[in-house]
């Protein structure tokens, strides 16, 4: 006879209370679900497409800064060569599919050697070898993924501070793969302020204006001849509509934004336009602002942004306070922007947007809707199906079938997943193939009982004889979503969860909840007559 | 008392028999799919080619063709405009991928023409290097995972019936990805997780027959494999039809309630599901005849199969 501990009994029912009560928070409205306790204030998090909201994916351009990097490291090479007098003919960057080398040619073999030590010592990150006259230079691969990692890393936070900072609730911002960062931003329908505020690396710099060239004034669009001279460079500064001043800026940078510690909106006194104060910290960046005001005094300097002259004004004093004014000719809401970028930091390398998913809340609450209803009308049509194949016994998988739905959910809320469209699916397919293990056993007491045995030794037998079978079965789609979890990403990985969740969930409630109800019947009825 | 039966009891179909008529077929089919796919191409979605979709709701009823030429004049790449619903809800689709600062102009472009008063349910962009990387991370997932599949096969029963099992497999999965090739359907992100399904699905139907005929191997010893395979075949048939109906019934539903976007993911499941209960049936076991299976393996245990039932 089937007999099923009272020890086990207790802990399926046990887990289907609990079951229960992390399920039904979900289904409350919020005025309800404000009054509940707060271990129990968790719902199930609905995806983006269901809620609507914004999808934003980044890639962080590391190769432009791996570059920088690069580049950095062959001036100092070239400073030390030159320091040592050592002759060199060139010195190239050479990139080979994904990696790239720093290549010296040497006029004289002898060279190579204590050059090679030499390079050794400006890093050790340096994989040194030589060939002949010419020393080859590659950053090692552990200390590129090391650099790779904490660049993400930082524009992660930068991109944290400026969502933050621009009053979006509930962002999330998460890396995926080596160099891509995905930004949801649920409720936020129109992304584009938050694009704007993405696109800019937001590197403040300043410099001196070189005296002795002058300012070309230009038509935007129109090209422009620079004299050339070492050391300056000449950037653009908008003056209106479509007029652009090219200003003459020393390349070397005086001061960085990175020693700033505040960026309020202010309106100048003098113009009534609206610029940017900026605050510097109180030990470096003061001393700082302080000697470039000095060594400027009554001389232009200008402010940089990611390659345009903000402005170029003239130092009128030494600035002792550690403030300044960054003024020029801005609205007030780019002046806004530019505050909120000064304080929420530079992103240490530029991003770009790759993909991009606006989901309005009309179409997510059309998609609820759907979604509940097609889950209801499974769950009626597989009910049904099951009490029409097999009366009483159909009618308790139908039950478990019920705390099958109910556990997933408690599951779904508990991990904290993240519901979406093929989650919702997922859960309609496990509706269907739940009853699977009850399938099978129903079937093989049938078997049984046409073999000649009696129902009630059939109905054990039938337990025991389709447990190898349900074990394989559902072993072998637990491996598989196993796998799919540990190698896929994004949609992959949210299936693989709701299956492998579904399978665990619909053994339980096959072989815990079904079989004590049906353990109990038998109890009961043990001397009738028994049809399955 | 009242039973539906789908199968009735006692079957004994020669399925082994007919194997070779169902072989020809599957073979032409995967073919068919095989052709559609290499030589016109999946019907990829902006998932992974790269583009814009607007979903809107227009303030009046527009007109179609005259919206056509002038997104068609914006050089966005091809147009495609569909209606659903009521006679104002559009969706957008335009080909052309970009990426960066172009993504925003070619967005403001499209809302300049489509006018204004609009409601935007809905905007996507995908740059083109999106797809590229979901698709070569989703065959290397699923590659793994058939590979992880086999080997527990191969160990719980025998190799050749790993290999069977994943052949079978294989033929399910290359009929759900030549639908979205013959079939005007488009293949999107989510159209990956239909593949996942209907090879989830497979395998499962396939080991419960497989258990039945490993069963079987060990209990009768004598019998000649053909018939074996179509005892077990005609012993689990109720079973297969039965969890598969409650699977299909449970997909229907959401291909007829579960609204536009969740019945284009379910249309394909069904037709998998379908297609895997068939495999595990004509295909997965009738192979096993071809692969040498060394019955003195499945001597060792019968005997205590039989205590168990008497």
């Amino acid at each position: 006879m089937l007999v099923v501990s009272r020890f086990r009994v207790v802990l399926t029912t046990l887990v289907c209370l609990l079951g229960f009560v992390f399920s039904f928070p979900s289904l409350l409205d919020s005025s309800l679900y404000e009054k509940l306790p707060n271990f129990l204030r968790h719902t199930v998090n609905l995806g983006l497409e269901l809620r609507g909201g914004s999808h934003i994916q980044l890639e962080v351009d590391l190769k432009s800064v791996e570059r920088e990097y690069q580049e950095s490291i062959v001036d100092e090479i070239r400073k030390q060569l030159r320091k040592q007098n050592i002759k060199y003919g060139k010195i190239k960057i050479q990139s080979e599919g994904e990696n790239s080398a720093i290549h010296i040619f040497l006029k004289d073999v002898n060279d190579a050697q204590p050059v090679k030590r030499l390079l050794l010592k400006i890093g050790n990150e340096l994989d040194v070898s030589v060939r002949d006259s010419e020393v080859i230079a590659v950053i090692s691969q552990p200390f590129m993924e090391e650099f790779e990692k904490r660049i993400v890393g930082e524009s992660i936070e930068v991109i944290r501070h400026r969502i933050d900072e621009s009053g979006t609730r509930e962002p999330s911002i998460l890396r995926q793969g080596k160099d891509r960062i995905v930004v949801q931003l649920p409720g936020v329908e129109d992304s584009s302020e938050i694009k704007r505020l993405l696109g800019k690396t937001a590197i403040l710099t300043f410099h001196g204006v070189d005296e002795d060239m002058e300012t070309i004034p230009a038509k935007i669009e129109q090209k422009v001849r620079f004299p050339s001279k070492p050391g300056v460079v000449y950037l653009p500064e908008l003056r209106g509509k479509d007029l652009v001043y090219y200003v003459p800026i020393k390349k070397q940078v005086s001061l960085t934004g990175k020693s700033l510690v505040d960026a309020q909106v202010s309106i100048d006194p003098n113009t009534g336009l609206p610029g940017v104060s900026i605050k510097f910290d109180s030990i470096e960046g003061t001393r700082k602002i302080a000697e470039l005001s000095a060594k400027y005094l009554h001389k232009q300097f200008a402010m940089v942004l990611d390659g345009k002259v903000l402005s170029a004004p003239v130092f009128q004093s030494v600035l002792t306070g550690g403030n300044a004014q960054i003024t020029g000719n801005f609205t007030m809401a780019e002046a806004t922007e530019l505050a909120l970028l000064l304080r929420a930091g530079s992103l240490p390398a530029p991003l770009n947007i790759i993909e991009e998913r606006n989901v309005g809340p009309s179409l997510g609450i059309d998609s609820i809707t759907a979604g509940k209803n097609a889950t209801l009308f499974a769950f009626l049509f597989v009910a049904i199906f099951m009490i029409l194949s097999y009366g009483k016994f159909g009618f308790f998988s139908v039950i478990s079938l019920v705390v099958n739905i109910v556990l997933l959910f408690a599951c779904l809320t508990l991990l904290e997943a993240t519901l979406t469209l093929p989650g919702i699916a997922g859960i309609a397919l496990t509706i269907g193939t739940a009853v699977d293990a009850n399938v099978l056993i129903y079937e093989r007491i049938r078997e049984e009982i046409r073999a000649g045995i009696k129902a009630m030794i059939a109905i054990s037998q039938g337990y025991k004889m389709a447990m190898m079978t349900i074990v394989d079965s559902n072993l072998t789609t637990l491996i598989g979503s196993l796998v799919l979890y540990e190698l896929g990403s994004g949609p992959i990985r949210g299936f693989a969860v709701t299956l492998a969740m579904g399978t665990l969930i619909s053994l339980f409630t096959t072989f815990a909840l079904t079989k004590s109800i049906i353990a109990f019947w038998v109890k009961k009825n043990r001397d009738k007559e028994m049809v399955v | 008392m009242f039973r539906l039966h789908l199968i009735p009891y006692g079957t004994k179909f020669d399925i082994v028999g007919k194997s070779k008529y169902v072989f020809l077929l599957a073979i032409t089919v995967i073919l068919t799919c095989l052709t559609f796919m290499i030589f016109k191409g999946m019907n990829y979605g902006i998932d992974f080619k790269g583009g814009y979709i607007f979903e809107v709701k227009m303030p009046v009823e527009p007109d179609i063709q005259g919206l056509r030429e002038k997104l068609g004049s914006l050089g966005l790449g091809e147009v495609a405009i569909q209606q659903f619903g009521n006679k104002e809800d559009l969706m957008v689709k335009l080909e052309k991928s970009e990426e960066g600062k172009e993504q925003s102009i070619a967005i403001q472009k499209v809302k300049d023409t489509l006018g204004k008063d609009v409601i935007y349910k809905k905007i996507e962009t995908v740059g083109p290097k999106v797809g590229n990387e979901l698709v070569s991370n989703a065959i290397k997932a699923v590659a793994f995972a058939l590979a992880a599949m086999l080997l527990y096969i191969a160990i719980r029963f025998e190799w050749q019936f790993g290999i069977c099992a994943v052949t079978a497999l294989f033929h399910d999965c290359i009929i759900v990805f030549g639908m979205f090739s013959i079939f005007p359907i488009e293949f999107s992100e989510t159209s990956i997780t239909a593949v996942l399904l209907t090879a989830s699905y497979s395998i499962n139907d396939t080991v419960v027959i497989f258990d039945r005929i490993r069963e079987n191997l060990r209990k009768f010893q004598k019998m000649k494999l053909n018939e074996l395979i179509n005892l077990s075949l005609n012993e689990t048939l109720s079973r297969t039809t039965l969890t598969a109906t409650t699977t299909v019934l449970a997909v229907m539903s959401l291909y007829l309630f579960g609204g536009k976007i969740i019945a284009a993911l379910a249309l394909p499941i069904i037709v998998g599901i379908i297609v895997g209960t068939v495999s595990s049936i004509f295909v997965a076991s009738p192979l096993l005849m071809f692969l040498n299976i060394k019955r003195e393996k499945f001597e060792d245990k019968p005997k205590q199969d039989a205590a168990n039932i008497n």
